[in-house]
């Protein structure tokens, strides 16, 4: 509960003494760059794999004479949107980008960065955490909507080329009984999941003390507490969403 | 001037720092000696306010600093710079853009100006044609050179270096001791040195305030210091062989 407290003082310190727009706008940037653009290629590489393994795996376990074939990518359709790509991702992107950002901030906390920017009269906690928070509210749901539309498509792949399914039924599949609200779902719970993994990591990071070996704690604590509490947030946005 | 009037401080039930006051000039190079772990480091973090002491004051040139509100706690803190024991530049900025970031954050100048400024305070800490290197590109001694210079960008009246000496050779170190001496003289600012170092004490001590335990045992000057009869004073002061030889 100390924690907690702490954790929701940290929040309210990065709305006090703000500096100018300028400064931000130009370390958004550069952290939309660092946390949406190079998380690119490995959430790519994750959603074409998730889909095509969810595919061959429906396909193994529903195809029956009773069971047309589209049944596998409407599934394939509602897992990735509802799940797979919001949630997995999340997990990834804590991976990724959680523990960077408690890395960063360890090593700028243990080497005085922080403290500098202090006694420059600098709201540290603000110039520093902002910007990541932002970048990865602006980033992580446009990263979710590639991993769907990459996930769903490696699903055609891997259906396709093992014979499971024909193309046209794929695309039937997807757009059988096609429920709109899934999409706004997952969004909001692309939000929720990049404020958790970029405010618990950044926490876990400036208030890193002591070497080299506290910086590593700290992110493998920001990574392990994210995943924590998107699981949790995961359960409580479905039970009161859908 | 920077004046202290009672400062203690401690963490949790261990009591670091016991009632310490002094007065530091300016225009003149303060030091604050004693040896590893009596509290120099804790006093100096008193000072610029990252830890805030439990009874006492800081008073920068009469304003006091440690009941000020945020607005003049912002107000002080951007007459302030420190040199911190490990340079602590900002490793994604290069050279430039660590002494300008002072500017860019604090100040409305101009580009050309403050470029102007960036490379006028290189070239006081005598560094050239290292704009664009990154801190990692750097050694020690060039790297608390720039450190110095970010300090200064921003026409400090307050300059504070935490262990300026640290990690550097001889020459280098006392290379940076000169340049503060000079800083200071030049500027005109008040400095607060943090040292263990005899050179810069015996080099730069123009106001030496000696800690014990977390107590204030000494004050007074590089002429005077040598000649003390404090058995704890001595024992720092003349630890090495060379100074002993000295006696």
């Amino acid at each position: 509960m100390k924690n907690f407290g702490k954790y929701i003082l940290f929040m309210i310190s990065l709305l006090e003494r703000r500096e100018k727009f300028k400064t931000y706008f130009s370390l958004t940037i550069n952290e939309c760059i660092k946390i949406g653009y190079d998380s690119l290629f490995i959430v790519s590489i994750v959603s074409i794999f998730m889909g095509a393994v969810t595919t061959i795996q429906t396909a193994f376990n529903l195809v029956g004479p009773l069971i047309p074939d589209y049944v596998i990518s409407l599934v394939v359709r509602d897992m990735t949107l509802l799940e797979l790509s919001p949630t997995i991702i999340a997990i990834v992107f804590a991976g990724k980008v959680g523990s960077n950002i408690a890395g960063e901030l360890g090593t700028m906390r243990i080497t005085e960065q922080i403290d500098a920017l202090e006694v420059m009269g600098v709201n540290s906690s603000s110039y520093l955490v902002l910007p990541k928070i932002i970048a990865s509210l602006l980033m992580f749901p446009i990263l979710v909507i590639i991993s769907a539309t990459l996930a769903i498509g490696g699903g055609y792949l891997a259906g396709v080329l093992t014979d499971v399914i024909t193309g046209q039924e794929y695309i039937y599949g997807l757009r059988y009984e096609f429920n709109p609200f899934n999409i706004p779902f997952a969004l909001v719970k692309s939000y929720v999941f990049a404020f958790i993994v970029a405010s618990i990591s950044s926490f876990q990071g400036y208030y890193t003390s002591g070497g080299a070996l506290e910086v590593g704690k700290s992110s493998t604590n920001a990574v392990t507490n994210s995943c924590i509490a998107i699981l949790i947030a995961d359960y409580v946005l479905a039970q009161v969403l859908l | 001037m920077i004046e202290i009037k009672n400062i203690s401080k401690s963490f949790k039930d261990k009591q670091v720092l016991f009632d310490i006051s002094g007065k530091f000039e300016k225009g003149r190079t303060n030091l604050i000696i004693g040896a590893s772990g009596t509290g120099k480091s804790v006093l100096l973090k008193c000072l610029v306010g990252l830890l805030e002491p439990d009874v006492g004051s800081v008073l920068f040139d009469g304003r006091d600093f440690s009941r000020a509100n945020k607005k003049l706690t912002t107000e002080i803190r951007r007459e302030i710079g420190m040199l911190f024991q490990g340079s602590a530049l900002f490793d994604s900025k290069n050279v430039e853009e660590n002494v300008k970031f002072p500017l860019d954050i604090l100040t409305e100048t101009p580009e050309k100006e403050k470029l102007e400024k960036v490379n006028h305070c290189l070239e006081l800490v005598g560094l050239n044609k290292v704009n664009q290197k990154m801190p990692s590109e750097l050694s020690g001694g060039m790297k608390k050179r720039v450190g110095i210079a970010r300090a200064i960008v921003n026409d400090s009246k307050y300059l504070f270096c935490d262990e300026p000496n640290s990690g550097l050779d001889p020459l280098t170190a006392i290379k940076i001791d000169d340049l503060i001496l000079e800083l200071t003289q030049k500027l005109n600012t008040t400095t607060i040195v943090v040292t263990h170092d005899m050179n810069s004490v015996v080099e730069i001590g123009e106001y030496i305030m000696f800690l014990h335990e977390g107590k204030k045992l000494w004050e007074g000057n590089n002429k005077k210091i040598l000649k003390t009869n404090i058995k704890e004073l001595n024992e720092f002061v003349f630890s090495n062989k060379l100074m002993k030889k000295i006696k």
